[in-house]
C-alpha cells in the first residue's frame, strides 16, 4: 500500500524520500502506469517513500512557461507551504518538468530540497546494489532512447537513463539527433495544452519518424508528456502495434517481473 | 611631414570620430534595457571568454564551418600585428617599422599571417559559395532576404578585399626588396608573397611595383576603416561584441526562469505568508516585456551580438516543422527595434514623448518615449506561442545568446498585462487555479494508488 506523508506523520515516522507524482502521474491513464511502475521499483528496493496525495498540486511549470506568473506563484507557494510543513528534504519525481521546477525554481520562493529525477534515483539504487536488473526480457531487443528536453538539454542528464538501458542487455540504438541535440517531442513550454501554430508538420511526427528510422522494438522515454506525444505520433504512423513507447521504470518492472 | 602622412592622420582622425559616435550609439541602444542581476563570478566569466569566445568551443559542434571560420578568425587576430605596423608607418612615414627591429621574428610572424590569410581567402570563398550557390538552408530562411542577405555577402567581399590588399602589398614588396633594397628592407622569404609576387608582378618595373605596393597598403587600410564604420550597421558586430556577451552570460540553470518578486510578494501577502504593506499602487503595474526597454540590457547586448548564423533556427523544433517562429528572427527584431528607438531618441524629436508625459522643457528619454509601436509590431504572438522552451537554440548558439528569455518575457506581457494568449490555455489555467491540476477531473489526486498492489 502506498502511503501519504500525512499517514507517515500520524504514525510518528518519516519516509526516506517523497515521491512527487505530478498531474500526469496522478490523472493521465498512461502516466499512472509509470507512477505504478516506479512505486514498485521503490518498494522492491526497500526504500520507504510517501506521496503528498491530495495535498500535492501542479508545480506550476506549464503556467509559468505560458507566461502566467501569478498562477505559478500561487501553485508553487502553496506546494512549498505543504513541503516545508512536512519538513521534506528529498524528492523524486518521474516528470522532468516537475523535477526542473522543484529543483531550480522553488529555491527562490523558499523551497530548498534535494530533487532527483526517477532515472537518477534508479541508477543510484542499482549502484548501491539495492536494485538488481535481472530477467533478460529485453535481451537483443532494439531500444531507442528519447531525451526529454527538461532532463537532457536543460538539466544535463544524458547518462543515467542510458546506463540503466545498457544493463537490460538490449540493443540500444541512438537516433540521429540525441543527447544535447535531441529533438523536442513538442509538448514543452505548455504546448501540451494547446493546438499547434500553423505549420507543415507536427513536432511529434518529426520525432517519431526519426525514432522509427532506427527500426526499434521500443522507444524509451523519461517524461509523461513525451510518452503521450510519441504515442500519438506512432498512432498517426499506424505503428502502435509494432513499436512500444515505455518509460524507463516500466522497462525495469517488465524485465524484473515486479 | 609628407602629404601621405597628413592624409593618413586626417583620415584616421575622421574615421575614429565617426566610429566613436557610432559605437556610443550602440552602447546607448543596449542600455535601453533594464539593469538586471547577472549571476556569475569573474573566474567563471573569464573561463567562458577563453573557451567559448577566444577558444570557439561551441563552434566545433559543426566542425566544417568551424574550421573555415577558425581560419578567418585567426587571420583576423594575427593581422592586427600587420595593421599596427600600417598605423605606425602611416603616422611616422616609415616603411615596415618592425622589420629591422625584430628581424627573424618578423619573418616568422609575417609567414604566419600569410598562411592564415591564404586559408582565410579559401574560407571566404567557401562561405560565399555556401551562402549563394549551395544555399545552406539556414542562410536562406525568410528573415534572410534583403538587407541581411546583402550584409552577409558584403562582409565576405570586404574580407576578400582586405586579403587582396595584403597580398598586393607584400607581393610587390618582395620584388622591390631586390630592386630597391635601400627603401624596402628584407622581410625574408614569405610563404605566399615570395611566390605570388613574382608570378603576378614579375615583369613590372619599379615605379609600377611601387604603385601596386601603395595600392595594397591603402586598400587594406581603407577596407579596415570601412569595416570599423560599417560594423555598427551590420550583423558582423559579433567580432567585438561576442567577447562582452560571453563574459556577461548568466551563470544559472537553463531551467530557471527569472523570478518576479513583485508578483511573488503579492501572492505571499494574499496567502497571508507576509504582512501586506497596505500600500496600494495607483498605477496599474505592467508585467513582462512589451518593448526593448522592458527587457534586460543583456538581452539587447545579445541581439547586437547575433551574427545571424541561424544555428538556433536550424535546430528549433517549431521552425523545422514550418511554424513562423525563428529564434534568429527574434534576436534580429530586438536589435532592429532597439536601433529604431535609439535613433528616435537621439533625434530629440518631441513627437516621441508620450502624451501623458509631456511637460514644459522635458527632454526625450527612454522613460518618456512612446512612438505608438512596440516589440509586438516586430514579433507576432504566433511566433511567441510556438516556442516549446526546449532550449535547442540556446544549446546551438556559439556565443551564448538565449532567445528563450525574451520570448518568455513577451509571453508574460501578453498574458499578464494584455490578458491575451491562446484560448486553449484557459481551461488549463482555470483547472490549476481551481483544482491544482492541469486537467479538470473528478477523481481525487491520490486515487491512482488504490489500483496499485505493492
Amino acid at each position: 500500500m502506498i502511503k501519504t506523508i500525512a499517514e507517515y506523520v500520524a504514525e510518528g515516522q518519516k519516509p526516506e524520500i517523497l515521491f512527487w507524482v505530478g498531474c500526469a502521474g496522478s490523472f493521465d491513464a498512461r502516466a499512472k502506469k509509470v507512477s505504478e511502475a516506479f512505486a514498485k521499483i521503490l518498494s522492491a528496493s526497500g526504500i520507504s517513500f510517501a506521496i503528498l496525495g491530495n495535498e500535492e498540486s501542479c508545480t506550476g511549470d506549464p503556467a509559468r512557461r505560458a507566461g502566467n506568473e501569478f498562477l505559478f506563484q500561487m501553485s508553487a507557494l502553496q506546494n512549498i507551504e505543504v513541503l516545508n510543513g512536512y519538513e521534506v528534504q528529498k524528492i523524486v519525481t518521474a516528470c522532468p518538468h516537475c523535477f526542473n521546477t522543484l529543483k531550480h525554481e522553488y529555491p527562490k520562493l523558499g523551497g530548498d530540497y534535494e530533487v532527483l529525477h526517477h532515472t537518477q534515483l534508479i541508477q543510484q539504487l542499482i549502484d548501491e546494489g539495492k536494485l538488481k536488473i535481472e530477467g533478460g526480457v529485453f535481451e537483443g531487443k532494439r531500444i531507442t532512447y528519447h531525451d526529454s528536453c527538461y532532463l537532457g538539454r536543460i538539466n544535463g542528464e544524458y547518462e543515467a537513463p542510458r546506463d540503466i538501458l545498457n544493463q537490460l542487455d538490449a540493443n540500444l540504438v541512438e537516433m540521429e539527433r540525441s543527447r544535447s541535440k535531441g529533438l523536442c517531442c513538442g509538448a514543452g513550454g505548455a504546448q501540451m495544452f494547446k493546438e499547434d501554430e500553423p505549420g507543415d508538420k507536427r513536432i511529434n511526427i518529426d520525432r517519431i519518424e526519426e525514432a522509427l528510422k532506427t527500426n526499434p522494438d521500443i522507444v524509451a522515454a523519461n517524461c509523461p508528456f513525451c510518452i503521450t506525444m510519441l504515442m500519438d505520433g506512432l498512432k498517426a504512423q499506424e505503428k502502435q502495434d509494432d513499436v512500444m513507447v515505455l518509460d524507463i521504470s516500466e522497462l525495469i518492472v517488465q524485465n524484473n517481473g515486479l | 611631414m609628407s602629404i601621405s602622412q597628413i592624409v593618413f592622420t586626417l583620415f584616421t582622425a575622421i574615421v575614429f570620430f565617426i566610429a566613436f559616435k557610432q559605437y556610443r550609439a550602440i552602447y546607448a541602444n543596449i542600455k535601453l534595457g533594464k539593469d538586471e542581476d547577472l549571476p556569475g563570478d569573474p573566474s567563471w566569466r573569464w573561463k567562458n571568454v577563453l573557451l567559448v569566445a577566444f577558444g570557439q568551443k561551441k563552434m566545433f559542434k559543426r566542425w566544417i564551418p568551424a574550421v573555415f571560420h577558425l581560419f578567418i578568425y585567426l587571420a583576423f587576430l594575427l593581422t592586427q600585428v600587420e595593421l599596427l605596423e600600417i598605423f605606425i608607418d602611416g603616422f611616422g612615414g616609415g616603411h615596415r617599422f618592425f622589420v629591422e627591429r625584430i628581424g627573424g621574428l618578423y619573418t616568422f610572424i609575417l609567414n604566419f599571417i600569410e598562411i592564415l590569410s591564404l586559408l582565410a581567402f579559401v574560407a571566404t570563398i567557401v562561405f560565399l559559395w555556401r551562402r549563394n550557390i549551395l544555399k545552406v538552408p539556414r542562410f536562406v530562411m525568410s528573415e534572410m532576404t534583403g538587407w541581411p542577405k546583402l550584409d552577409g555577402n558584403l562582409i565576405l567581399i570586404g574580407e576578400l578585399l582586405l586579403l587582396i590588399g595584403i597580398f598586393s602589398m607584400n607581393g610587390a614588396d618582395v620584388l622591390l626588396q631586390n630592386l630597391d633594397p635601400e627603401h624596402y628592407p628584407d622581410t625574408g622569404t614569405l610563404a605566399v608573397s615570395s611566390h605570388l609576387g613574382p608570378a603576378l608582378f614579375g615583369s613590372l618595373d619599379t615605379s609600377t611595383l611601387h604603385v601596386i605596393e601603395r595600392f595594397g597598403w591603402w586598400l587594406h587600410l581603407v577596407v579596415v576603416f570601412g569595416f570599423i564604420t560599417y560594423l555598427p550597421f551590420s550583423k558582423h558586430l559579433h567580432i567585438f561584441l561576442a567577447f562582452p556577451n560571453v563574459y556577461f552570460s548568466k551563470d544559472k540553470s537553463r531551467g530557471e526562469m527569472d523570478n518576479m518578486p513583485e508578483i511573488m510578494n503579492e501572492v505571499k501577502s494574499m496567502m497571508g505568508l507576509i504582512e501586506d504593506s497596505g500600500e496600494m499602487s495607483e498605477e496599474i503595474p505592467e508585467f513582462g516585456s512589451k518593448d526593448v526597454m522592458d527587457l534586460g540590457w543583456k538581452n539587447i547586448l545579445e541581439a547586437f551580438t547575433c551574427t545571424e548564423c541561424g544555428r538556433c533556427s536550424s535546430v528549433c523544433p517549431a521552425n523545422i516543422t514550418g511554424k513562423k517562429l525563428s529564434p534568429r528572427k527574434i534576436m534580429m527584431d530586438i536589435r532592429d527595434r532597439a536601433t529604431e528607438i535609439g535613433n528616435n531618441i537621439r533625434s530629440g524629436d518631441a513627437q516621441y514623448i508620450a502624451d501623458d508625459k509631456i511637460s514644459e522643457g522635458a527632454a526625450l528619454t527612454k522613460d518618456n518615449y512612446d512612438d505608438g509601436k512596440s516589440l509586438f509590431d516586430y514579433i507576432s504572438a504566433e511566433e511567441l506561442y510556438a516556442c516549446t522552451t526546449c532550449n535547442a537554440c540556446v544549446e546551438a548558439c556559439p556565443v551564448l545568446i538565449n532567445p528563450v528569455e525574451p520570448i518568455l518575457a513577451m509571453r508574460r506581457y501578453d498574458i499578464l498585462t494584455n490578458s491575451a494568449g491562446p484560448a486553449d490555455w484557459l481551461p488549463m489555467f482555470n483547472s490549476i487555479e481551481n483544482s491544482g491540476a492541469v486537467w479538470q477531473l473528478s477523481d481525487e489526486r491520490a486515487a491512482w494508488i488504490k489500483e496499485v498492489e505493492i
